[in-house]
């Protein structure tokens, strides 16, 4: 177990090493969840008008949910990193070494965490900045980040096991555009749930996306029902522990394949 | 469990690929400790399955395999810990430095501190790397990220090295020296090493042993010279102005005493003889009495190309074009 510890650092170190190398992803990947929390922000101001919509403004609203959808989407997409190690060997050559193959997907999934740590605080500040209040205060942001890391995790556990099976870019593309979108929208990431459809809201209540933004809210909220906090939290950090479990099976899906 | 005292053994492998693309059938051979042992056959032989295999990447469909005494399939995590890979393609990550790619190697073998340091400068020393050591190494050349290859396989000081096709791609000076590395590594430091290569030359050069492989199965075993040995006598090469049917050719080279072995492919006449400067006048003079007309002729000693076209029906250039 502490072997598995030390090595998933290892990788961690690698991949938020190679990542600092690249000024372009950097500046992306910190922009782009500002633009969608102006951009949403701005299209749908007039929410908050909606008779029935509880939050005092739409950014009070919409803050939480763009944490959400960023660490999805960051999770979504991070097979694409096990595509290049594939094509270039470097796959290949961890296997033929004593690394513990839990760390070669775990390693992914704490540089994801951090990635996505340091995007939700940014996006955080910005709504703050923009007039966004939490009465929940530090431990219910806390509660927010902690969830859209584990949801991240899933999404990242899964998208890397795709990646070993299918390994084809496009595939990984294909599949992540064709999950994340939809994932987000059902969800009340962007609306409050009882302002939509009733089988959305019946979807929804399978969707970790939603699991993610109900805690993430309510532990926002001034009195927050820790319960269901609680509650939304264990499913996600169990969905998380599953989706690694299965993408380190993959690995020998890979190593038949070949 | 089965225990040998050779440092590769692998016995009956057999894999089969979707669409029942064979690659390995019935494969065997074992490797002495301390030697080179080339596999030598084209693309598509099975020298990369049964590399894969050796070095626990892949499992066959059946059949057994030991490296440095361990069952590979009973035990792949020992075997990990004793052999080196240089994999065909090159596992160099190309964002990390020299050293960074090292150092991480080292790691995962276990490597810490003090020691780990040394050893990577060590290496990067030996193999020239030093300078370039803290450059990312999307920069370096191909011959560089090939020596970087071959550290990374030796960090953790393994007992058995596989270099899969190790020169395949890089320029002939790169290769060169290459090979003076490949023959150093087994020479000084006792190594032992599996080589594969589709370069006749290369397993004439650095193998001990070699066994020849053909659709998954090892056709001839022996060092080369015992292999060029079987082939009595010299190689006559004659290239014809036309394609010719087989049978005109053949006939008219039957009549001629002292020579065996005749093949055509194509344009090109290959036979045996046991003294070529002699053969070579009654030859020419029976294929142009039968209607053959030549267009240039040349007589070599045995090499690994004959002994391939020997085991296999078919020489070793032309299985290589279409790829």
């Amino acid at each position: 177990m502490s072997t598995t510890l030390t090595h998933s650092w290892f990788m961690t170190t690698r991949h938020l090493r190679n990542l600092a190398r690249q000024p372009w992803w950097i500046a992306i990947t910190l922009v782009q969840p500002v633009i969608w929390l102006l951009l949403f922000g701005a299209v749908f101001t007039a929410t908050a008008d909606i008779p029935g919509f509880a939050a005092d403004s739409y950014v009070d609203f919409l803050t939480p949910g763009i944490v959400v959808m960023t660490a999805a989407f960051a999770g979504g997409w991070a097979g694409m990193g096990v595509i290049e190690d594939l094509n270039r060997g470097v796959v290949d050559r961890f296997l033929v070494s004593p690394v513990k193959r839990p760390a070669l997907i775990t390693g992914r999934l704490v540089q994801l965490a951090i990635v996505s740590l340091i995007q939700s605080l940014i996006v955080i500040g910005l709504g703050l900045l923009v007039g966004a209040h939490f009465p929940g205060g530090l431990a219910g942001l806390a509660v927010l980040v902690v969830c859209s890391a584990l949801l991240g995790g899933s999404l990242g556990a899964l998208s890397n096991g795709m990646a070993l099976l299918a390994r084809k870019e496009e595939t990984v593309i294909a599949a992540s555009n064709f999950v994340l979108l939809p994932l987000t929208f059902l969800s009340s990431a962007f609306m409050q749930r009882d302002l939509m459809p009733g089988w959305i809201q019946t979807v929804a209540r399978y969707n970790p996306v939603e699991w993610t933004v109900q805690a993430g809210r309510e532990a926002l909220t001034a009195s927050p029902d820790w319960g269901l906090v609680l509650s939304r939290t264990g499913l996600l950090a169990a969905l998380c522990l599953a989706c690694t479990w299965l993408a380190t099976r993959a690995f020998r899906a890979y190593q038949r394949s070949i | 469990m089965t225990t040998t005292s050779a440092a590769i053994e692998a016995r009956d492998l057999t894999k089969t690929y979707p669409k029942d693309v064979r690659a390995l059938d019935g494969l065997g051979f074992a490797v002495e400790t301390g030697t080179v042992f080339g596999l030598l056959g084209p693309n598509g032989a099975g020298k990369s399955t049964t590399v894969k295999i050796l070095t626990t990447l892949t499992r066959p469909d059946s059949g057994q395999a030991w490296v440095d005494g361990v069952d590979v399939l009973g035990s792949p995590d020992r075997v990990r810990r004793v052999i080196g890979l240089v994999a065909q393609r090159s596992g160099v990550d190309l964002e990390g430095t020299g050293r960074e790619n090292l150092t991480l190697q080292g790691q995962v073998y276990g490597l810490r501190g003090t020691e780990l340091r040394t050893r990577v400068g060590e290496l990067l020393e030996r193999f020239g790397l030093a300078e370039a050591a803290d450059r990312v190494t999307r920069g370096y050349s191909g011959g560089m990220q090939r020596r970087l290859d071959i550290a990374m396989g030796l960090i953790h000081r393994p007992r058995v090295l596989f270099l899969d096709e190790p020169t395949t791609g890089l320029d002939p000076e790169v290769r060169a020296d290459m090979w003076a590395e490949i023959a150093h590594l087994s020479g000084a430091e006792g190594l032992t090493i599996l080589l594969t290569t589709h370069y006749l030359e290369e397993a004439d050069r650095l193998a001990g042993r070699l066994a020849i492989i053909d659709r998954g199965r090892v056709v001839a075993e022996g060092t080369p010279d015992e292999l060029k040995g079987e082939l009595r006598g010299d190689a006559i090469q004659v290239e014809l102005r036309d394609p010719h049917p087989d049978g005109q050719a053949h006939a008219a080279l039957d009549r001629v005493p002292g020579v065996w072995e005749i093949t055509i492919e194509g344009r090109s006449l290959r036979a045996r003889t046991d003294d070529g400067s002699a053969a070579v006048p009654a030859v020419l003079q029976a294929l142009e009495a039968g209607g053959v007309r030549v267009a240039s002729v040349t007589i070599a000693r045995p090499s690994l190309d004959d002994v391939y076209l020997r085991h296999t029906g078919r020489s070793f250039a032309k299985t290589e074009e279409p790829v």
